[in-house]
């Protein structure tokens, strides 16, 4: 086991050598990304805003339920959902539910594309296949997920807004002032770091795993589910890494 | 002409190529028959460079791939023109965008020059009436003419086919098979053709190397294959009724 581990990893690092070559074509690359962008990005949207706004709203109420003590500041509510919002939240958490829909997304096509032989034909061709049908796809997630980052923090301060204003579980202004409360610009910056780190993660590990898809269409399920179980298991290690890193 | 000498492969202790030498010319069909599970896939990938030999060499016109960069070699395969076993089309571009594929990598034309090529590969294999399709929304027999229109859009040397006849109905098979044929002669092309259909070997089979249990046994064409002493073959060949037909009114 420990031997296969080290072989996957080997193979791992090569693949990104293969993907990381100059494209063959800038202006077919550009078109790839902007297709890429579209289906994994743009399409992550509805998903993301949906969740954060819930979860906005949840928080709200989980964090007002629990600070009833009279000695504590109502404003706190606010300032504790907004810094749980921007450090965990929407970066993390919405990074392990992207594994889900981008890493089966990416391990699916590209496996499905090896088991028909679509791979071995675009490497006939004298394309390099990796660089062609991975290398937009890990660059598109990793540049433009800190968008999502910025969103789901926006709708997730909404949505806690929302849950205020319809209960007056808390009066509005000290929601209001909670969120304005000793803001750190650097907490922004640390969470849209860690998103990109994650979102390169479950790209790069699910087109790995779609690339060498073998075994036909069980092959294909098989190699979508590990995407996700590594993702998933690499975002939290990552996650307590770039934190002890960034943060202390 | 592509010449194989000594090639040898293994899959850890199964030895699959067992010292394999034999010349495909220029201009005709060459086929490998065999079996299922007799080696022809991995003969065939092996010879295009999808798997390495362990030992042995692959030679284009004196030219080994085996030994080229990474960067030569994907020059180099801009020269060969393969057809898979499932045509391999591309599930996310339209049938003209699929002939077209090659043409956006490796030629400077403007797109109406790639859209007339792609149109006169496509018309070449009867298919140009739909060329904005999808590959999902064509038959088996429309998908591989799809897949050879793709795989001499750029006029390469060698055409590489693997079991072009599989799936398809008898008649689709004679027409794929005479396409294949009719192009090999009229483009000057070297193909190879991997197959285990008797049909298709009666059909076109100018040269025909016989793979058994990982050995090349017998090479020959379609004329003296029913003169074969090689009990294996004769074996292959009466498995089918009507070569065992032609087989037995021969050897009366």
């Amino acid at each position: 086991m420990l031997k296969d581990f080290f072989i996957q990893t080997g193979q791992y690092f090569l693949f990104l050598k293969m993907v990381f070559r100059k494209p063959e074509k800038w202006k077919i690359f550009w078109k790839q990304f902007i297709l890429e962008a579209d289906k994994l990005i743009v399409s992550s949207v509805v998903l993301v805003s949906v969740i954060s706004l819930f979860i906005g709203g949840v928080l709200v109420i989980q964090t007002a339920s629990n600070m009833q003590n009279p000695f504590l500041d109502r404003k706190l509510v606010g300032y504790m959902v907004r810094e749980s919002l921007i450090l965990e939240f929407c970066s993390t958490m919405v990074a392990l539910i992207l594994a889900g829909k981008v890493g089966s997304n990416i391990a699916s096509e590209l496996g499905s594309m090896r088991i028909t032989e679509q791979i071995d034909a675009i490497e006939m061709m004298g394309v390099n296949s990796a660089s062609f049908l991975v290398l937009p796809k890990i660059l598109a997630v990793t540049v433009l997920s800190p968008l999502l980052v910025l969103l789901s923090f926006y709708l997730g301060l909404l949505g806690g807004w929302v849950v205020v204003y319809m209960t007056s579980i808390i009066p509005l202004s000290k929601y209001v002032a909670g969120l304005k409360y000793s803001f750190s610009e650097f907490y922004v910056f640390y969470s849209c770091v860690k998103m990109s780190v994650f979102c390169f993660m479950i790209a790069s590990i699910s087109a790995f795993k779609g690339y060498y898809a073998r075994g036909g269409a069980l092959g294909v399920g098989v190699s979508s589910t590990k995407s996700i179980v590594v993702s998933c298991i690499l975002i939290l290690m990552f996650d307590l890494i770039i934190t002890q890193l960034m943060l202390y | 002409m592509i010449k194989i000498e000594h090639l040898n492969k293994s899959f850890g202790d199964l030895h699959v190529l067992k010292d394999i030498s034999i010349e495909y010319k220029q201009g005709v069909c060459n086929m490998i028959i065999g079996a299922s599970g007799s080696g022809k896939t991995v003969l065939l990938k092996t010879l295009i460079g999808l798997m390495s030999p362990d030992s042995g060499s692959v030679t284009f016109n004196g030219l080994d791939i085996s030994r080229l960069q990474y960067d030569e070699k994907k020059r180099f395969r801009q020269n060969i023109g393969v057809l898979f076993q499932n045509s391999a089309l591309f599930d996310f571009a339209t049938v003209i965008e699929n002939v077209m594929f090659p043409m956006d990598f490796f030629t400077d034309w403007s797109r109406r020059e790639k859209i007339r090529r792609a149109q006169y590969c496509l018309e070449r294999v009867n298919v140009a009436d739909s060329d904005r399709k999808y590959p999902s929304e064509l038959s088996g027999g429309m998908q591989k003419r799809v897949g050879i229109a793709r795989a001499i859009a750029l006029n390469p040397k060698y055409l590489i086919c693997d079991e072009p006849n599989s799936g398809l109905d008898p008649e689709t098979s004679i027409l794929i098979d005479q396409l294949i044929h009719g192009l090999t002669r009229e483009f000057g092309m070297t193909t190879v053709i991997n197959t285990h259909d008797m049909n298709s070997i009666l059909e076109i089979g100018d040269n025909i190397g016989f793979l058994h249990m990982g050995r090349m046994l017998w090479q020959g064409d379609r004329h003296t294959i029913f003169d074969t002493r090689c009990e294996e073959l004769r074996k292959f060949v009466c498995a089918n009724s009507l070569a065992r037909n032609i087989m037995e009114k021969r050897h009366l």
